[in-house]
């Protein structure tokens, strides 16, 4: 079985966005830039699948810039197998995306596509299951366990009151949340390894998709700055204040 | 004028509150319709019918609905919209799973996690955790809109919206429910407790963070929350971790112990009205937006704290 997993550069978890003073965006100029976090998980339970026989490869592709090579190498060097970038300069809205993934998909008939459940810049949290309508397969959203029994699929969900576990059938589309797994640090042979690997350079017009926005961004600003605080000097002076406030 | 379909969440017994707040910003795009998909749902439908603001409700009762199964719930969603405008659902965990599959059916760029309705096709949004606010107008025939319960009121229980039932469009035959292990707690829940008591990594281990947070939990009538730190060590569940990529709360008192204010943390809880930290270190990130600051070790200090309440 073949595994796709879908990949996106972002700001570094680490990094504290800054929203641009002409309200255009958030300023990644020089910023670190990672591979998305959730993504990392999933490509590292990609890995995790074909180092126990139940995965023969491991497909990385990102829709992105040029510069999304990083991250793509970066899950090479994880241990994934080739990449896919499909370039593009202007940014593309998650329905884009997966239309791009959905032919990709098509093309490739990966038994199990991993993602992350969201990127941690849009914080949109669309891509994977788009991709599942597309495709008209099930999806396992927010897993934090994943077991692939045959032709089925055993994800365990974090939802609101819980876990939840769902059996789907394969071809199957799962994203992943934090508690799926730890990934690793590539190592240095990893590293090594991962330049020589195969990695195609695509368009989105190559897959025949347009990727015209359906929604435009009018402004980003900034969100309403709390007032400063004050500082109590023990536990009485906050038993004081939160009486004052009714909540004892 | 408009017609809204917005999703019931519900846990096949009870309408969960997230929808009350969908409700009153669906309320904004036009005449409002619940869909409650389900199996034994009439009490569910009962209780939307009763929501302020609501017109109508749809009720598609079928085994095939129970678990909110996204392969199944989506198909029934996609005939609906025929006769809506947008499809508004609260950005639960059921919400965020079925909308972008609805979305992709009907070729509709996906607004999630709406704070405020700017106009019939303009919203603004969070991104980048909360650090920025972007403004965002959609170009599609049709929306499809998740939305941020914190953002938005509840809407009361004055309605009596009549209640129709409608076809199914049966088991896709892609997915089952095998199980579910829900946490059981006498608390308030988290996303609407007036007050939610927090704890992160530095309470040790499970039985410490049970000790320590949970008596002060009880006297105040709080809910409890955790940093992802604090879930990942297994000191809590899944469901009460509080941040961008767990839940997100604005109660009137949030108590943050241990926790050190992590960018990621504070995107879900900044919105709170008064927010308390106890941390000992004085240069954690907490106290730059904490209203109330208390450096101190949190072993002593919040067994006394319990204590003189
Ligand atoms: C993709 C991604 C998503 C994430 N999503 C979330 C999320 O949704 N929610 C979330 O919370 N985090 C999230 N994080 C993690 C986040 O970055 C932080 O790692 C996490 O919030 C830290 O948890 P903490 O504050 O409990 O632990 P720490 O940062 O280790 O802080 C512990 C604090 O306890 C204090 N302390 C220690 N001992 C005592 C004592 N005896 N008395 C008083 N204070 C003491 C320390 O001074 C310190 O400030 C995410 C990270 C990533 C990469």
């Amino acid at each position: 079985m073949k595994i796709m997993v879908p990949v996106k550069r972002v700001l570094d978890y680490n990094v504290k966005p800054r929203v641009k003073a002409d309200g255009s965006g958030v300023d990644l100029a020089n910023a670190k830039m990672s591979l998305n976090p959730f993504d990392e998980i999933a490509v590292e339970e990609a890995v995790r699948l074909k180092e126990q026989g139940i995965a023969s490869e491991v497909l990385v592709v990102s829709v992105g810039q040029a510069k999304a090579q990083d991250v793509l190498r970066t899950a090479l060097a994880m241990g994934a197998d080739r990449a896919i970038l499909v370039q593009c300069d202007t940014e593309v809205e998650p329905l884009a995306i997966a239309k791009i993934l959905q032919v990709i998909a098509d093309d490739e008939a990966p038994g199990l596509i991993l993602l992350g459940k969201q990127a941690i810049d849009d914080d949109s949290n669309q891509v994977g299951q788009m991709l599942a309508a597309l495709l008209g397969r099930p999806q396992g959203t927010f897993a934090s366990k994943l077991v692939v029994e045959g032709d089925h699929v055993l994800v365990t969900r974090e939802v609101d009151g819980g876990l939840e576990t769902l059996r789907l059938s394969l071809p199957a589309i799962v994203t992943t949340d934090l508690r799926l797994n730890e990934p690793r640090y590539a190592s240095l042979p990893g590293i090594m390894k991962a330049k020589s690997k195969p990695l195609a350079t695509k368009t989105p017009a190559d897959y025949g998709v347009d990727v015209t926005p359906r929604l435009t961004t009018l402004k980003v600003s900034e969100p309403a700055v709390r007032g400063a605080g004050i500082r109590v000097a023990d536990v009485a002076g906050l038993v004081v204040k939160l009486r004052e406030l009714g909540v004892a | 004028m408009a017609q809204i379909l917005v999703w019931a969440d519900h846990d096949g017994a009870v309408l969960k509150d997230a929808t009350r707040n969908a409700v009153t910003a669906a309320a904004q795009l036009g005449a409002v319709h619940v869909l409650v998909a389900g199996s034994g749902v009439a009490g569910v439908a009962q209780a939307a019918a009763m929501i302020s603001g609501v017109a109508k409700v749809l009720v598609a009762d079928d085994a095939a609905y129970a678990h909110g199964l996204a392969e199944n719930v989506a198909p029934l969603i996609l005939g609906l919209m025929a006769d809506h405008d947008a499809f508004v659902a609260p950005a639960t965990t059921t919400g965020k799973n079925i909308a972008p599959r609805v979305a992709a059916l009907l070729d509709v760029a996906q607004i999630s996690e709406i704070l405020s309705v700017e106009g019939p096709k303009r919203f603004t949004r969070p991104i980048y955790a909360g650090n920025a606010i972007a403004t965002v107008e959609s170009s599609d025939a049709k929306l499809v809109i998740t939305v941020r319960g914190t953002a938005f009121a509840k809407a009361g229980d004055a309605g009596s919206a009549q209640i129709e039932t409608i076809g199914t469009t049966g088991d896709r035959g892609q997915s089952s429910f095998i199980g579910a292990e829900v946490a059981t707690s006498e608390r308030p829940e988290l996303t609407s407790a007036r007050v939610v008591v927090s704890g992160g990594r530095a309470l040790k281990d499970a039985p410490t963070f049970e000790q320590v947070l949970f008596p002060l939990a009880d006297r105040l009538g709080a809910a409890v929350g955790a940093s992802r730190a604090a879930v990942d060590a297994g000191y809590a569940p899944n469901d009460c971790q509080v941040g961008q990529t767990g839940k997100i709360v604005a109660p009137e008192v949030y108590i943050a112990v241990g926790i050190s204010g992590a960018i990621q943390h504070l995107a879900g809880m900044k919105d709170s009205k008064i927010i308390v930290a106890i941390n000992k270190d004085e240069e954690a990130p907490i106290f730059q937006i904490a209203d109330i600051a208390l450096v101190a070790d949190l072993f002593e200090a919040v067994p006394a704290l319990t204590a003189s309440l």
